[in-house]
């Protein structure tokens, strides 16, 4: 299919285009203060912010590579899975409704609330625009790789339409579009991944268990089709019923799972989620429908990948003599055509575009907020920049990041998009969360302490990456990883816990004592939103 | 200036109100037991990944699904159910708490 236009899937991706960029231009009219800008005004219902996070959450990374992990691996898909999902209760008890009483535009405002601002924010910017690069490097490689395989583009001006995409949405429509663009697309995915899991299951009586018996025997007869013995081949066949070599020492499983459930919580496009909507009920309440929504998605993606094991795997076109994919992480696409042809492969094939378009909008307008409204307005003008200026530097960020995010998408070309994906996680998880859980929780911590153990938590989690297997022997090309493990979290993270206690209980400044003492007016602001920032209203 | 002062006298109010350290007891209890629940939930999941892969492999009965299914299905549908628990609670208990601190009701 490389190589040749695919015209369904164009005629629909096109159709997209258009749909979003009236948006566009509509929010562009709305869009006239900072507050419309960064949240869309504070104006967000909390069933519509829920659809947003979750078309904000659920990238394109998720839906094809989950399932093609699945398909090549089975089980070990639904632990990623289940690690994407498990965040967003401990976001909701602990987090979202503080964000929305204390902050209005960026979590900096949240986690600098009580402490001296320039240092605090100044780290939160550099910490986000980590998290928001590696991401966003992820999601262009992503985007580069399918849209050469399902649109027969190459590689470059597939990476150029992206950030082309991006801009405009973002630089004109700024959170009102960005919001729009992605509940069109949660309801498109979501609409996309329902009908595939149906008609696969439909095939099976709805039976699960048919289906994995049949997932089973086309496993077995696979691996008996390479020369292995009968028994031999049973086993081979029913491994994909249960974890396999994904995680292999304790260490890197438990460093794993830490790195998905509190890197959710550390997300700064998804933390921004929370200041659109008017109040800490609505916080609440687009909680509770993410959540749902999301983790509807992903017993889909399961199914969807075992049915692909099922529709896929006999189909020399797509799969090699070992019943592997010929190309990467397309599993999903591919059974989208066993289903219901080309014009359904059109569909789910700009449906997975439409995704990407999503996600990298959100994390565009985090990164740009994080310089212009903490950064410039905050760090630099010391809190005197009036809007127009700090939306000007937003906007010109928007410019740089995204002609960043094209250069990066290309020079990264060949990197491992689910290792990207991961590495971000594992700095949120090991500088945000910890930064915003002990800013939120306990009185003793201080401006010293937030930013000694939100450096400490980021920069040892790139060490350690560096020093491991990913990097250290797969690009660097050393002979030994000197880094064992596959994920640094579970160093990380308690590491800028430590550090954050250790520094903030040895902290006599003057500025400590301020710190200290401002704990119980937040904590009050906190609870009861007393003195929050309102909803904008036109 | 004066606006913040306000402020402050207002967040005193606040504090010294019997609802509010009420509202804060009980919503922290919960908040946490929720958390703990997930917590342990999921990290006893990742220890069975990391420490037993053999039993979530079991078949369940004659079957081919094997345990690892049900299990890990049940722990996103436990993440949808305590994220539903809390709303509802938050809707019913913490709300009426919290508007009439907002009010500066008396009681």
């Amino acid at each position: 299919m490389s190589g040749n236009a695919n015209w369904p899937a164009i005629a629909i991706f096109a159709a997209f285009v258009a749909l979003t960029l009236a948006i566009t231009a509509w929010a562009a009219r709305r869009t006239k203060t900072r507050a419309d800008f960064y949240a869309a005004g504070g104006s967000v219902s909390g069933f519509r912010n829920g659809l947003a996070i979750a078309g904000d959450y659920m990238s394109a990374a998720s839906f094809l590579g989950i399932s093609s992990q699945i398909f090549g691996v089975g089980y070990d898909g639904l632990i990623y899975s289940i690690g994407f999902l498990v965040g967003w209760p401990l976001i909701l008890f602990l987090m979202a409704e503080r964000l929305r009483n204390l902050g209005k535009y960026t979590f900096a405002d949240v986690a600098s609330f009580r402490f001296a601002q320039a240092p605090v924010r100044s780290f939160a910017a550099v910490s986000t625009l980590a998290v928001v690069l590696f991401y966003l490097i992820a999601q262009m490689v992503g985007a580069g790789q399918l849209i050469t395989t399902l649109f027969g583009l190459n590689y470059l001006s597939a990476v150029i339409i992206v950030g082309t995409l991006m801009t405009l949405y973002v630089l004109f429509g700024g959170m009102i579009a960005t919001t729009w663009v992605q509940i069109i697309k949660a309801v498109l995915l979501l609409g996309c991944a329902t009908t595939m899991a149906f008609a696969v299951l439909l095939q099976f009586g709805f039976s699960p268990e048919a289906l994995f018996a049949r997932a089973v025997e086309v496993k077995t007869q696979l691996a008996a089709s390479t020369g292995l013995a009968a028994d031999a081949a049973a086993t081979k066949g029913h491994a994909i019923m249960g974890p396999g070599t994904f995680l292999t020492d304790p260490v890197s499983a438990i460093s794993f799972g830490m790195a998905l459930m509190f890197g959710t919580a550390g997300l700064p496009h998804i933390l921004m989620r929370f200041f659109t909507v008017p109040n800490a009920k609505q916080a609440r309440t687009s909680v509770l429908w993410a959540t749902g929504w999301i983790g509807y998605f992903y017993i889909l993606t399961f199914i969807i990948g075992f049915g692909a094991i099922v529709l896929v795997s006999n189909n020399p076109a797509w799969v090699d003599a070992s019943g592997a994919l010929r190309s990467n992480n397309m599993a999903a696409i591919h059974l989208a055509q066993a289903i219901g042809g080309n014009l359904f492969l059109g569909f789910v094939s700009a449906v997975a575009f439409a995704t990407i378009l999503a996600v990298v909008a959100g994390l565009t307008l985090s990164g740009a907020s994080a310089v212009s409204h903490d950064l410039y307005a905050t760090v630099i003008k010391k809190g005197r920049a009036n809007a127009a200026e700090e939306l000007r530097v937003s906007r010109i960020t928007v410019v740089a990041l995204a002609l960043l995010a094209i250069a990066l998408g290309v020079a990264f070309q060949k990197v491992n998009v689910a290792f990207m994906v991961s590495l971000a996680f594992a700095l949120a998880a090991s500088g945000n969360f910890p930064v915003l859980i002990l800013s939120l929780f306990w009185k003793g911590c201080t401006t010293r302490g937030v930013v000694a153990g939100g450096t400490v938590g980021v920069l040892l989690a790139l060490v350690l990456t560096i020093l491991s297997k990913s990097i250290w022997v797969d690009i660097l090309g050393s002979a030994k990883a000197i880094f064992p493990f596959m994920s640094p979290t579970i160093f990380s993270m308690p590491a800028a816990f430590l550090t954050i206690w250790l520094v903030s209980r040895f902290d006599n400044s003057p500025r400590a004592a301020v710190d200290r003492e401002g704990y119980l007016h937040q904590r009050i602001r906190a609870e009861t939103g007393i003195g929050a920032a309102g909803a904008s209203h036109h | 200036m004066a606006e913040q002062e306000d402020r402050a006298a207002r967040y005193d109010e606040v504090l010294a109100d019997p609802r509010y350290q009420k509202l804060v007891q009980r919503r922290g209890r919960f908040t946490w037991t929720l958390s703990i629940i997930m917590l342990v939930a999921y990290f006893g999941y990742i220890a069975l990944v990391a420490f037993d892969k053999s039993l979530l492999a079991r078949p369940i009965g004659g079957d081919v699904t094997s345990l690892g299914i049900p299990v890990g299905v049940g722990l996103i549908l436990l993440a949808i159910l305590l994220t539903g628990l809390y709303v509802r609670r938050a809707n019913r208990d913490y709300d009426p708490l919290v508007d009439a601190l907002r009010r500066g009701d008396k009681e």
